[in-house]
């Protein structure tokens, strides 16, 4: 009798066939019960097509055992962690060591993608750290993904700085080419910017930075409800982390946070920083309340994460951790940016607004992979993205990870 | 042939998969000697194939040398599709097992040329030497696989026209649309069914109990293709008690009392899983028994003693 084994099975592999069984797969805003994944070249690829075409059995089967199946956690505002502050250079060789000890550290979190941060700097800082910062594949040997800088400033409102230094803020008479002045935007680095609508020359401006492939977020402003509406008009997609270092919610004119009542404009995404000191617990369940489709759970955390307590430097600003939850400017008693991790979000923004855990998960996966434009690679599971894999348990606390289809550490 | 009759469709799905199982563990197939299995779609082997998942979850059942051959499938729908029947084995079954790809064959409804794959699919058959256990499902109107009323009981793989009723009937799986169902589809032929060394049929529910009635209580009939199996040396019906509602009392007593001898007085234990007796129990065989019978007889031989004549 012929061998019913083909030997194409053997031939034209270039890369293991991974399955995984058992689990429970968000995907498509639901928990799929029963269904595999198969990973072939650090991708999701179509377990049919491939089966019935290629005829391939899987080099590896992994039993998730009930547990729910995530895309990897994407942080879009994170200024440093582990001693690292991405605001801060000395030389090239440091500025890499320390983006790589982020970008490892970060998969303990089941981070696998991130935007690192860079607070408002003069000019020199942008120009010697921006093009370390451009977008690198995340991988086992790499890290977490880096998807490129956010820029946090410096156009933003003075009396909204929070712990950015007040001497680097920055307005922009002359529009766009006050951008690529600072920034020196040549080498597409920057992927998602902070600016205040209500500074000189920022609104005019948005167009020109959108077409250049960057992701506009509003914050650090006392823009007016009206000024926010124009932003958003203009193609502003994001607040940044919301009710932090903007006008508080006034009935009459409810500033930057009134966008989320906006019925005459698409609503735009919100960050928000889930570390339960940042916003009190209520206001972010009113914001998600709201609008539950916007929520982007991000840490804003800062070179103190995952380091014990102590004091350490925010952009050149002298910041004391207190405890696990709270960083503060040592002079003027400010918040700080935070230390908790994307997971600890994850847990808290379930545990504060009562939603089931797909959205919750969905807030730092699909939404901010959404904003950057990047959801066909990043934070879904679906066909054709990249294998950045999560294994939580019913509780959110993470049990494995994997990045481009292999398995990190998470110990 | 034998019929099982179980009380709603997850007894029979279990029996049926038992049955599947225990088939294959007892055939110990190594790459060599694998075996050889046709499987079917639709509504009736869904049960089956959950349970078939679970014991392999179990650890229980391996499918690494078994070869599967799929009765049929539609022409022109794109393989992914959500309702080919590529898709529904792959969702259903093939997916959650061990299954070698490779193993898998199911009639591509694609090809350039029908006919030959039809020819392909045959000669693919005889070269793993023959169907050992061919599993079906039936329609309402008796059809096996896509051989529908007055196709031939000879029949082998082929393209087939479908029956305007069965475009209908199919549409609620094409968006209530017609005009979506695919009009022909590659089958099996009952032939082809008929020459697996074993066939066995699910039939479950109220509206195939004119249709079970018609392929074992009358003669074999190509309005009722299912009927050959009454010339199949080793067929088994597998039905629920809602499938046996036109049968005659008769008939569910008849073979409803072969499982009751099996199971009561030759024990389940001296049959075969095809019927065949590997062990005929006689009294000698089973001596502890006899003190056991001796003293219930002892009584009616005292009452016989006292009847008044012996006075």
């Amino acid at each position: 009798m012929p061998s019913q084994y083909s030997e194409k099975t053997l031939q034209s592999r270039t890369s293991r066939l991974v399955k995984i069984i058992n689990g429970r797969i968000v995907r498509d805003h639901k928990i799929i019960n029963d269904d595999v994944l198969y990973i072939y070249e650090g991708k999701i690829i179509d377990p049919q097509n491939h089966f019935f075409t290629y005829g391939n059995s899987p080099d590896t089967v992994i039993n998730a055992k009930g547990l729910l199946i995530a895309p990897g956690y994407i942080d879009i505002q994170i200024n440093g962690a582990f001693g690292v502050d991405f605001s801060v250079w000395k030389d090239d060789k440091q500025m890499k060591e320390g983006l790589d000890k982020v970008a490892k550290g970060l998969l303990k979190n089941g981070c696998t993608s991130f935007v690192p941060t860079i607070v408002s700097s003069p000019k020199e800082i942008y120009h010697k750290v921006l093009p370390l910062l451009k977008p690198r594949k995340g991988n086992k040997e790499n890290g977490a993904e880096v998807l490129g800088a956010h820029v946090e400033g410096p156009f933003i409102t003075q009396s909204k700085q929070g712990a950015h230094k007040e001497s680097y803020l920055r307005t922009a008479p002359n529009g766009f080419k006050d951008f690529i002045d600072i920034y020196g935007l040549y080498d597409h680095a920057v992927k998602l910017i902070t600016v205040a609508p209500d500074v000189e020359g920022a609104l005019d401006s948005l167009e020109g930075l959108i077409n250049f492939g960057i992701t506009v977020s509003i914050g650090h402003s006392s823009a007016t409800v009206a000024q926010a509406e124009l932003a958003v008009e203009k193609g502003a997609k994001c607040i940044t982390h919301l009710f932090n270092a903007m006008q508080q919610f006034h009935h009459r004119d409810p500033g930057i946070v009134g966008l989320l009542g906006t019925t005459r404009l698409a609503r735009p995404f919100y960050g928000i920083i889930c570390d339960g000191t940042h916003v009190h617990p209520n206001s972010i369940k009113i914001a998600y309340d709201s609008h539950p489709r916007g929520a982007i759970l991000v840490t804003d955390a800062m070179a103190a994460m995952g380091l014990p307590p102590g004091e350490y430097s925010l952009g050149g600003i002298p910041v004391r951790k207190s405890g696990n939850e709270k960083v503060e400017v040592i002079d003027n008693g400010k918040l700080a940016g935070s230390v908790i991790t994307i997971d600890e979000c994850v847990k808290n923004f379930k545990k504060f607004t009562g939603c089931n855990v797909i959205e919750a998960i969905e807030a730092a996966t699909l939404h901010p992979a959404e904003l950057l434009n990047v959801q066909n690679v990043k934070g879904t599971l679906d066909v054709g993205a990249d294998a950045d894999i999560i294994f939580l348990d019913d509780d959110l606390n993470l049990v494995k990870c994997f990045i481009a289809g292999e398995e990190v550490s998470i110990s | 042939m034998r019929l099982i009759i179980r009380s709603d469709y997850d007894e029979v799905s279990e029996y049926i998969a038992t049955y599947v199982k225990n088939r294959i563990l007892e055939y110990n197939p190594t790459r060599e000697r694998p075996f050889v299995l046709g499987l079917p779609t639709g509504s009736s082997p869904v049960g089956l194939y959950k349970c078939l998942v679970k014991f392999y979850r179990n650890n229980e059942l391996s499918f690494k040398h078994v070869i599967t051959f799929n009765m049929d499938e539609y022409v022109g729908l794109p393989r992914d599709h959500p309702e080919s029947y590529h898709s529904f084995m792959w969702h259903h079954l093939f997916k959650h097992i061990d299954i070698a790809p490779d193993n898998v064959n199911i009639l591509d409804g694609n090809a350039e040329n029908l006919s030959e794959e039809c020819v392909r699919f045959e000669r693919k058959i005889k070269s793993v030497g023959g169907i050992e256990l061919f599993i079906g499902g039936i329609g309402p109107d008796g059809h096996i696989a896509f051989n529908e009323p007055g196709s031939s009981l000879t029949s082998r793989t082929r393209v087939k026209t479908l029956a305007y009723d069965t475009i209908l009937a199919n549409s609620r799986f094409f968006d209530n649309d017609i005009n979506k169902v695919p009009r022909m589809a590659l089958t099996v032929g009952v032939g082809t069914v008929m020459e697996a060394r074993e066939v066995a049929i699910i039939i479950t529910g109220a509206h195939k109990a004119i249709a079970l009635s018609k392929c074992i209580e009358e003669g074999v009939n190509h309005m009722w293709t299912v009927s050959a199996i009454q010339l199949h040396p080793k067929a088994l019906i597998v039905c629920d008690e809602d499938a046996t509602l036109e049968l005659h009392v008769k008939t569910v007593k008849y073979f409803k009392s072969i499982e009751h001898v099996i199971n009561n007085l030759i024990g389940a234990e001296n049959v075969g899983l095809q019927g065949n007796v590997k062990k005929y129990p006689t009294p000698e065989a089973t001596p502890e028994v006899t003190p056991e019978v001796t003293p219930e007889v002892t009584p009616i031989c005292e009452a016989f003693y006292n009847l008044p004549f012996k006075r």
